[in-house]
């Protein structure tokens, strides 16, 4: 669709009528992480309603281990900031640069996952599964949430760096990158929230 | 953000430089550091801990939102940081309200 629109028009009005288009998706695209905040306030709010209610089972306080979730919210922090280092990477033109800090920024994410499917074995082992507790179900769900999210990022993030490495940069994978370097930042931001309300909240 | 007028006439886009990005990554270390320390340590009582918690919780998203979102270079009209302003007042009704609603109901009980 954007390739024909930017097909049919000079090259010199090109520039222009094209940017428009694109900067339109790329509003399109915050206003669904817009979106995604009320999806991720109703989940907040009903984990932060259901921490008491943990039914005689297992409390946070308990099972949670610090360590890897310390190590994981690292992770991903470096994977925003590599992000937006592929970024300008691709302003500046540099192809081999930006394919490889996306690729940076996927690993992380997926080192990132990798550590939280491991949390929840270790969770659902000592006996915290998503049917112990209301507690443990507002858990899974917000958490989880956002675990999915990050993995659709992986794949997203994948199929752009083929993209990339077939198209090169043009105004159409521009206009992809910054939408998925968006989407990033976005989920370091909720992993911030889920991090200080779920994780440090329940062990202080 | 010295780079931030620069930018903005080339492309019309703008997305910071690395330095930038260096502040954002360092400000964000910082910030979750912070509370971290506080939780581990035990340095305050359990009220401040928790306005801890959130204070750096919060300055650590603006750090996102400016230093890697870049919000603060948008062209006029901002529909971005209108829409964004909209997602918090949503974003506060819902948690607030929720955590209210359910105080009182277990007053009630």
């Amino acid at each position: 669709m954007a390739q024909a629109h930017s097909n049919a028009h000079g090259h010199g009005k090109h520039d222009h009528g094209h940017h428009d288009l694109e900067s339109l998706k790329q509003f399109g695209f915050w206003l669904f992480m817009i979106t995604d905040v009320i999806l991720f306030s109703t989940l907040f709010a009903t984990f932060i309603v259901l921490r008491d209610n943990t039914a005689g089972g297992p409390i946070g306080t308990d099972l949670i281990e610090m360590n890897g979730i310390i190590i994981s919210t690292f992770i991903l922090l470096t994977s925003s900031f590599t992000s937006g280092l592929a970024l300008l990477s691709m302003n500046k033109g540099d192809k081999k640069g930006l394919i490889l800090w996306l690729a940076v920024s996927a690993l992380l994410g997926l080192s990132f996952i990798y550590l939280e499917v491991n949390e929840f074995i270790h969770l659902v082992h000592e006996g915290a599964a998503i049917s112990t507790s209301a507690f443990w179900s507002a858990f899974y769900t917000l958490v989880g949430t956002h675990g999915l999210h990050v993995s659709v990022g992986i794949v997203w993030m994948t199929a752009i760096i083929i993209q990339i490495a077939k198209r090169g940069i043009t105004p159409v994978t521009k206009r992809k990158v910054n939408i998925i370097s968006l989407y990033w930042h976005f989920l370091d931001a909720v992993w911030i929230f889920v991090f200080s309300i779920v994780y440090l909240m329940e062990v202080m | 953000m010295a780079s931030q007028h620069h930018s903005h006439e080339e492309t019309g886009h703008t997305h910071g430089s690395l330095k930038s990005y260096i502040i954002g990554f360092v400000l964000s270390i910082v910030l979750t550091i912070i509370p971290l320390f506080a939780v581990l340590n035990d340095w305050f009582n359990r009220t401040t801990t928790i306005g801890v918690i959130l204070v750096t919780a919060v300055l650590q998203f603006l750090v996102q939102l400016i230093f890697f979102m870049h919000i603060r270079e948008e062209d006029k009209p901002r529909y971005n940081l209108i829409s964004l302003i909209f997602a918090a007042l949503l974003l506060l009704t819902i948690v607030i309200g929720s955590i209210w609603i359910m105080t009182y109901n277990k007053v009630a009980v």
